[in-house]
């Protein structure tokens, strides 16, 4: 049986189909109210060495859910780092204090190297553009939630695909059931070699198309929008270009079909117009409230407060 | 007539042959050796593997664990090991990619926890037939070159 406890939540390279699952029915069981209580006497540290509003406050609810008390820096000037302190005798310092510590840092790798010096479980909130787990895990919990499973989907995702971190993460995912996937993206914008080898060797069906059009004979069910960054292009005439053709309306919706959903990890720009928030194929606001249930679970199963 | 010895033949040690020029001096660096004794190098000798030369070392006194020589597979894939015994070679040894690499090679993302906040440079092989390896922090994968061997 999947264990977790006592384990770092560092990189969605690290789990197994069966991890996965695991984390996925504990969110369900967290979200139904069947688990209470678990982190009773447990104490969560919350290192931000950048600022993440929306992910601290995520956690931080998590915690106050599920029983524990919370603690952290929100903002690295105020931590002991801008005295000169070492990043590694911080997490060794601060590991100390608490029952897990969840990081997020703007450098690559800070999450695992501080699971290395640290004497209690880490979650990796986010470690610059590598890696952001407990995203890709709610992401996981929000399709198995409105599908009823995580295989068999037809599962398309749109914006940029070179950069973002979210989508790479979500393939490596995606890729340990058997679904497949449409990559929508400008041509300068698309999914990196080495994802679709790893697709490739792992036998997953998937295709690369540049138009949004071409989506529509493709049945899709989930349509996941990420937001394509003005700082990617050179040319502001050639984002303005890009921006406006990857751009979700409710006609858009009725072009791909009346039972897709569409999922984004927030902030949106204007990737969604805010005409398609009150469609029932809109999920991406229960996404993002899905985060709590999925943040309870993990500090649950690793704290061993869940099983 | 008999063959001039362009690099003296050696009684003891171990014989790195076939390294493509210029990497000879690479490939002790990779190898960690300091003043520990007797090095012969010779770069640029004629060679058909390797069209712009081969370069070939020889270490005297020292044979070299299957540890130390597997790392020379990261620059020179090709190379020969042999360890000379008493004037005679014992072993020919073949080289295979090491599964995981310390210290040796550089992450060449420079925001990657290597380089930015002292974590131990750490590759695991992600693919033998391109040799290339994914950082276990940054978790980048490259295509290992020369110029990711650490300076220190």
């Amino acid at each position: 049986m999947v264990s977790f406890r006592g384990r770092s939540i560092v990189s969605i390279r690290d789990m197994s189909r069966d991890d996965l699952i695991k984390v996925v029915c504990t969110t369900e069981l967290v979200k139904q109210g069947e688990l209470s209580g678990f982190l009773n006497g447990k104490t969560v540290a919350t290192l931000f060495f950048e600022p993440s509003t929306r992910t601290r406050l995520s956690f931080e609810s998590a915690v106050l859910k599920s029983g524990g008390s919370v603690f952290g820096i929100a903002d690295p000037k105020a931590s002991s780092q801008s005295k000169g302190e070492t990043f590694a005798d911080s997490i060794r310092t601060v590991s100390g204090y608490c029952d897990v510590l969840v990081i997020r840092h703007p450098v690559e790798g800070a999450a695992r190297m501080a699971s290395e010096l640290s004497s209690t479980p880490v979650i990796n909130a986010g470690d610059g553009a590598n890696q952001h787990p407990t995203q890709t895990f709610l992401d996981l919990f929000t399709i198995k939630e409105s599908f009823g499973r995580l295989d068999n989907l037809k599962i398309g995702m749109m914006g940029d695909l070179k950069y973002g971190r979210t989508v790479h993460s979500l393939t490596d995912a995606l890729a340990m059931f058997s679904n497949e996937l449409v990559f929508i993206s400008p041509p300068s914008l698309q999914m990196p070699g080495h994802i679709l080898k790893e697709l490739d060797d792992a036998d997953i069906r998937y295709r690369n198309i540049s138009d949004l059009e071409e989506a529509e004979d493709q049945n899709l069910d989930i349509l996941y929008v990420t937001r394509i960054q003005k700082e990617r292009f050179g040319d502001p005439q050639e984002y303005k270009k890009v921006a406006g053709i990857y751009r979700i309306t409710q006609d858009t919706i009725n072009m791909l079909g009346k039972d897709i959903r569409v999922m984004h990890p927030l902030p949106r720009v204007d990737e969604i117009s805010e005409e398609v928030d009150s469609m029932p194929n809109a999920i991406y606001f229960t996404q993002a409230h899905n985060g709590i249930p999925t943040r309870q679970a993990l500090l649950g199963l690793v704290t061993g407060g869940l099983n | 007539m008999t063959r001039a010895y362009k690099v003296y033949s050696i009684e003891n040690g171990t014989v790195i042959d076939h390294i493509p020029t210029p990497l000879a001096l690479k490939v002790i660096r990779i190898l960690g050796l300091g003043n520990e004794g007797i090095m012969t190098i010779g770069i640029g000798f004629n060679s058909e593997r390797h069209p712009r030369g081969k370069d070939i070392l020889k270490i005297e006194n020292r044979e070299l664990s299957y540890e130390e020589t597997d790392k020379i597979a990261l620059i020179a894939p090709d190379a020969t090991i042999n360890i000379i015994k008493k004037g005679e070679v014992v072993e020919k040894r073949q080289i295979t990619l090491p599964s995981e690499v310390k210290d040796i090679l550089s992450c060449p993302n420079p925001n990657c926890a290597t380089n930015q906040l002292g974590a131990r440079k750490h590759f695991l092989l992600e693919n033998k037939d391109t040799v290339t390896y994914r950082c276990a922090y940054c978790e980048r994968a490259t295509v290992v070159n020369a110029d990711m061997l650490a300076s220190k």
